[in-house]
């Protein structure tokens, strides 16, 4: 898929993020937005998954780690035809399989994640089988920032250092805010790519909504041999709708009738200068 | 059923050392036996197991969290996973990695507490287990097992590796008197009646079976008192129908576990009797609700009634009382 279409991808994944969200009147709005182009890329370009080889032993894995940003997920697997986007109505809803947190029952999903520090050791995991099994799939797994505090993420680390997994690749979805406030007050992670290296992992930086850059830098994992790879994603929370950019209250707001219509006119002025 | 206390071998291998050696028959054919321990391969009894399978050993440390997030991992790209940690740091550092990776996630991890229940002793209750079945029967998804002796647990090692659900295990270290006999047969979620007796029944699980059956022959040679015996070794999903069997002509019940009174054997058994309208006469015996008496593990059993005269005396008070 060339870089334009993907940049319309992305302007049409955060349409329908918000018609969702708006719709189930509840979900991970900011952070949504900030790892939709990661995603896109992952999905549209790098990842060999799809609904046909989902069960392929060979097919690459992406674990969520963040799992409250479904929202992104949910409209990325929908247009990969895991399963019809209009389940999608049922979002959060009674009986819904499409619940707020990554889920096995929903086709395409790799791990139920949501509870936070969890995904990093689970692909750990899944790449010590991978080289076990001398299969060429790689694990990718979406780290938020905010999540780094727990503990778990630095055992995985370790691990992950420890057997060279060079078929592993973290994506930190860095938009330096959490729910109660930029994450250099709640509890500072910086330098955190100097804290990757030095945990043994061999870290690039990128623009994480510059479709160019996430595609070559994904293009070249394994960054060094018997290295697992990080991937600084820089975001902005509410990416791509001006009043939600940055704006902390917009971690799970849901917008208002006349929000929705004009974060909408915003996002068809971007697909237009695309 | 011919088991009395003179037919059963004295001493057998712990619990422990038949799993390490179960698991290193079965790793010698099936390479995606797995397994991945948190600097407990030497407390586990797996270094044979290391040496002979280095590409079967995953290690991660001290990182309990890890430890059952890797595990479930791997097994999502089907290896058949034991993670083996201490049961004290395995089901309560890593619960959140049990509940979500493992059970809510359905990663077929085999759960391995060694050295469970107060196996450490005096090395204190941050080393005992006596939580573990309360909690984890709480969890979705996950079979609870505490094997009684050398033949359950070679069992369920081998049941374990090929069922394709989460599973947690847990055993002890000392020699465990065999109890089986030959015709003796084993499945998750059957309790095995190792003896039988009309006037009482003493539902026993993991290494207090063993005191139990003792308890049941000094019943019958002081008191004329015959007791059933069962080896309850799966807590979850626990045995309803062998239960109500045994509850359907009134004898008093005795449970007897090396956890906490609160939330394990005893309180499930009675659950489940209460709601179904049994109200046979019924005792916990089990570890209180405090930090234990400093001792070994036979020295705990002993202060707290998990013994021989223990059992025996309390099964008297339930059938004179």
């Amino acid at each position: 898929m060339s870089e334009q279409e993907l940049a319309h991808k992305s302007v049409d994944y955060r349409r329908k993020i918000l018609k969702y969200i708006v719709k189930a009147n509840a979900g991970h709005t900011g952070g949504s937005l900030s790892c939709i182009d990661i995603l896109n890329v992952l999905y549209n370009h790098t990842l060999n998954v799809d609904a046909g080889n989902f069960s392929s032993p060979d097919r690459d894995r992406y674990i969520q780690s963040k799992g409250h940003t479904v929202e992104a997920l949910y409209v990325v697997l929908a247009s990969k035809g895991f399963f019809p986007e209009s389940d999608l109505e049922t979002l959060c809803q009674y009986k819904s399989h499409y619940i707020g947190h990554p889920t096995r029952k929903v086709h395409g999903v790799e791990q139920n994640t949501g509870a936070l520090g969890h995904g990093l050791s689970l692909s750990v995991g899944a790449a010590i089988a991978g080289k076990l099994d001398k299969k060429d799939y790689k694990v990718f797994t979406l780290l938020g920032d905010g999540e780094l505090p727990e503990g778990s993420n630095w055992e995985a680390a370790l691990s992950a250092a420890h057997y060279k997994l060079d078929n592993l690749c973290a994506i930190l979805d860095k938009n330096n805010l959490q729910i109660t406030g930029p994450t250099t007050d709640v509890c500072n992670t910086d330098p955190v790519d100097k804290k990757f290296e030095a945990f043994g992992w061999e870290v690039r930086h990128v623009d994480g909504h510059d479709i160019k850059q996430l595609k070559e830098t994904f293009d070249a994992i394994p960054f060094v041999k018997g290295k697992p790879s990080m991937v600084i994603a820089h975001t902005v929370k509410g990416k791509g709708v001006s009043y939600m950019e940055n704006q902390l209250k917009w971690h799970h707001g849901v917008p208002t009738k006349q929000q929705y219509a004009d974060a909408l006119q915003e996002l068809d002025l971007q697909d237009k200068n695309i | 059923m011919d088991t009395t206390i003179e037919n059963i071998a004295v001493t057998n291998k712990a619990n422990l050392e038949v799993f390490s050696a179960t698991l290193q028959e079965l790793a010698r054919t099936d390479r995606d036996i797995i397994v991945v321990t948190s600097d407990s391969r030497g407390s586990g009894k797996l270094v044979p197991f290391g040496q002979s399978f280095p590409e079967q050993i995953v290690e991660v440390g001290i990182a309990e969290q890890n430890l059952v997030g890797v595990a479930a991992g791997l097994a999502s790209a089907g290896k058949k996973v034991f993670a083996v940690s201490p049961a004290c740091f395995l089901t309560a550092r890593a619960l959140e990695q049990i509940k979500n990776d493992v059970a809510y996630s359905n990663n077929a991890v085999k759960l391995i507490g060694i050295s469970a229940g107060v196996s450490y002793g005096a090395l204190g209750s941050t080393h005992h287990s006596l939580h573990d079945f309360a909690v984890l029967r709480t969890i979705n998804n996950l079979i609870v097992v505490a094997p009684a002796d050398n033949f359950e647990t070679e069992q369920a090692i081998r049941l374990a590796a090929e069922t394709d659900l989460p599973i947690y295990l847990r055993f002890g270290k000392k020699a465990m008197q065999l109890l089986s006999t030959e015709e003796t047969t084993f499945e998750f979620g059957k309790g095995r009646t190792i003896r039988e007796g009309a006037d009482v029944v003493i539902i026993a699980t993991g290494e207090t079976v063993a005191p139990a059956l003792k308890a049941s022959e000094k019943l019958l040679r002081e008191s004329g008192i015959e007791a059933t015996v069962i080896s309850m070794h799966t807590i979850k999903p626990l045995d309803y129908q062998l239960l109500s069997e045994i509850a359907e002509d009134g004898k008093p019940i005795l449970t007897v576990e090396e956890h906490s009174v609160f939330g394990g054997l005893g309180e499930a058994c009675a659950s489940y009797l209460f709601e179904n309208n049994y109200r046979n006469k019924f005792k916990i015996i089990g570890i209180p609700d405090e930090y234990t008496v400093t001792g070994s593990q036979q020295e705990i059993f002993d202060h707290y009634g998990i013994s021989e005269n223990g059992i025996a005396d309390a099964a008297l008070k339930l059938c004179k009382g």
